[in-house]
């Protein structure tokens, strides 16, 4: 069988050695711009402080990733292409990226430096990862979120790359890459300056009553019972009101985390090269309990022993966890 | 080149026959020049119009439009993947691609590329433009400022872009069908009950606001892109080709409205004002504007309004 590599987020250094301690085999980053998909305040790395944390992960036998995976935009293409020149200069082990012009850049300047296809290129066929290998070499596609894991283990059968899934974290509904909700609501674009929902744009308040209302700019996401917990308000995990519904209901999803803990062994037989957990913008105690568990639980089942299974779902969104389209063709 | 009008693929699930109806009008009395064709939302939809469309094809090029044909969004299934395949194996056909899947097939042959492809810079279109890529429509939430730099560039590589200008703009998509979903189904089960919702299902927040249209798989804004007030600077920024998205309303008079803006025979207010009598909205141009997309910015007073 098959040892996957276990894939951790860090927001910040500190992340980043927690990770490294409990047994990531790679660690995934960003640059503190809207260069990568997470550009939240107080969140990603300086280059000084990518170039410690390469030589911290790398003393302790983890990779290090830089997510360069929002899109160039035209009039400030150079902010992606520095960061690429400064992600190699601090020696991370490969780029993540989703914007061609970025890949292509990569592909010529930094070529022999892995290439990894982010979740955000939404490449969910063989045509369009093999596109991606044949055009930039790329190594490895991080898949969508929306396939079973039957379709998994055939399309691994039909790609020239290995193939990275998320396992655990955040459930985004919407095709990555290819969402701009948030723009529309608050004009922060998500492929362009790197934030879904972000933090200044969200708002909660409480009436008499105790009843909470997040907000994302003007608009109402939800509205909280002072009995519910008040959850983060993002559009597609938001409750909404349309004519063949009377109440309110969640529209695209709940609030809900994806943990495939129990399916760890199918994705391991699938031949999934490295399972991916989400969530750089949560804490250092998030990714040191999350990854200790799935380090556990990976070993185990390499091993050939059946995993202890951890209970996470403190530690998820909502307090509620699914295996979403990965168990079922019924998700969609 | 004088610019050109286009429309885009129909987004919704309308029945074969309003289709065929639809483009046959559209030959017969639109000033359209380019007119996409064919299912890029959901795989489901696409065999119930297959058997019209070299019917309304002969038709669209009698009337002088030059028909296009659009490729999926999303691709992911066995059949998702051949109906992309097969389509962009059709060396007569001018194909526009919408996902990567589709790149392949028509390498190094002449193509559009969708909105969908997300191009958002120079050196993307650049290297599609090397592979064959001769024409691209830029994703809706592309501001005016990137827009010039993007122009710029394509001038110079030979490139032409397109922008839609009109009708509820595509915000996300998603493997699972929100139609299916609000009627408590799954997308295999789905019964197409999106054919109720011509131009999308209302999504009200809690707070009152109409917010979003859903159309299956796609989530759409609620108001309706409108850049007619914005035209002049369009062209004057070198983008050739402008796309309006097909609504149930009366699409020949938002032809017309927009093709008298494209000749100069009409100023933005006058345009405005008959596009607001057609009874839709509310309009939106805040993407154009850097604005939330959700806006709309009037150009005479410089103010944003909701």
């Amino acid at each position: 069988m098959n040892r996957p590599e276990l894939v951790c987020p860090a927001g910040t250094p500190a992340m980043l050695r927690a990770a490294a301690d409990a047994g990531a085999d790679a660690i995934y980053c960003g640059f503190q711009n809207a260069t990568n998909a997470r550009n939240f305040a107080g969140l990603n790395f300086t280059p000084n402080q990518l170039q410690d944390a390469v030589a911290y992960a790398h003393a302790r036998g983890a990779k290090v990733l830089l997510a360069i995976n929002s899109f160039a935009t035209a009039g400030r293409y150079d902010l992606w292409q520095e960061a690429a020149d400064c992600g190699a200069a601090c020696g991370v082990d490969a780029f993540i990226v989703a914007d061609i012009g970025v890949a292509a850049y990569i592909a010529e300047r930094h070529a022999g430096r892995r290439l990894h296809l982010s979740v955000q290129a939404a490449a969910s066929s063989p045509e369009a990862i093999n596109f991606y290998c044949r055009e930039f070499g790329v190594r490895r596609a991080v898949l969508p979120r929306i396939l079973t894991l039957a379709e998994i283990h055939q399309l691994k059968t039909e790609i020239d790359c290995e193939i990275e899934t998320f396992i655990f974290g955040n459930h985004g509904l919407m095709v990555e890459g290819r969402c701009s909700l948030t723009n529309y609501a608050v004009g922060i674009s998500t492929n362009m300056d790197g934030a879904c929902s972000p933090a200044s744009e969200v708002h909660y308040d409480r009436n008499t009553a105790g009843v909470v209302t997040a907000r994302l700019g003007s608009h109402v996401i939800d509205r909280f019972a002072p009995t519910e917990q008040a959850g983060y308000p993002t559009i597609c995990k938001g409750r909404y009101c349309t004519s063949p519904r009377d109440e309110p209901y969640y529209a695209f999803e709940e609030p809900i985390s994806l943990n495939l803990m129990e399916m760890l062994p199918a994705l391991i037989g699938a031949g999934v090269d490295a399972l991916k957990i989400e969530g750089r913008q949560r804490s250092r105690a998030y990714v040191s309990s999350v990854v200790t568990s799935f380090r556990r639980a990976i070993d185990a089942v390499v091993a050939g022993r059946k995993p202890e299974l951890v209970d996470l779902v403190a530690l998820t969104e909502g307090q509620k966890q699914t295996q979403g389209a990965f168990a079922t063709k019924k998700w969609r | 080149m004088p610019p050109k009008l286009t429309l885009g693929p129909i987004l919704f699930h309308w029945d074969a026959d309003t289709k065929r109806d639809f483009y046959a009008r559209i030959a017969e009395e639109s000033p359209i020049d380019t007119v996409y064709l064919g299912e890029v939302v959901c795989s489901k939809r696409a065999p119930f119009f297959e058997r019209y469309l070299p019917d309304i094809v002969e038709r669209l090029e009698r009337g002088g439009k030059t028909a296009v044909f659009s490729t999926l969004s999303e691709v992911m299934l066995p059949r998702e993947r051949k109906m992309t395949t097969e389509l962009c194996a059709q060396a007569d056909r001018m194909i526009e691609v919408n996902n990567a899947a589709g790149l392949g097939a028509v390498y190094g042959r002449p193509h559009r590329i969708g909105p969908m492809m997300n191009v958002y810079n120079e050196r993307t279109m650049a290297h599609l433009a090397a592979r064959g890529a001769r024409h691209i429509a830029l994703p809706p939430e592309l501001p005016r400022t990137v827009a010039a730099e993007m122009a710029g560039n394509a001038r110079q590589i030979g490139v032409a872009l397109e922008v839609q200008v009109f009708g509820r703009i595509p915000l996300a998509l998603s493997a699972r069908c929100f139609h299916a979903r609000a009627h408590g189904r799954s997308k295999d089960e789905c019964q197409f009950v999106c054919e109720n919702d011509p131009d999308g299902l209302t999504l009200t927040t809690l707070g009152g606001d109409r917010m979003l249209a859903i159309n299956g798989i796609q989530t759409l804004s609620y108001g309706y892109l409108n850049l007619a007030a914005e035209i002049e600077d369009m062209l004057a920024l070198g983008i050739g080709h402008f796309r309006l998205s097909p609504h149930r309303t009366d699409m020949i008079a938002v032809a017309t409205i927009f093709a008298d803006r494209l000749a100069g025979r009409s100023d933005g207010p006058t345009a405005m004002q008959a596009l607001g009598a057609l009874g839709i909205g509310p309009f939106v141009n805040g993407f154009w504007h850097g604005l939330a997309g959700h806006l709309y910015r009037d150009q005479r007073v410089g103010t944003g309004l909701a």
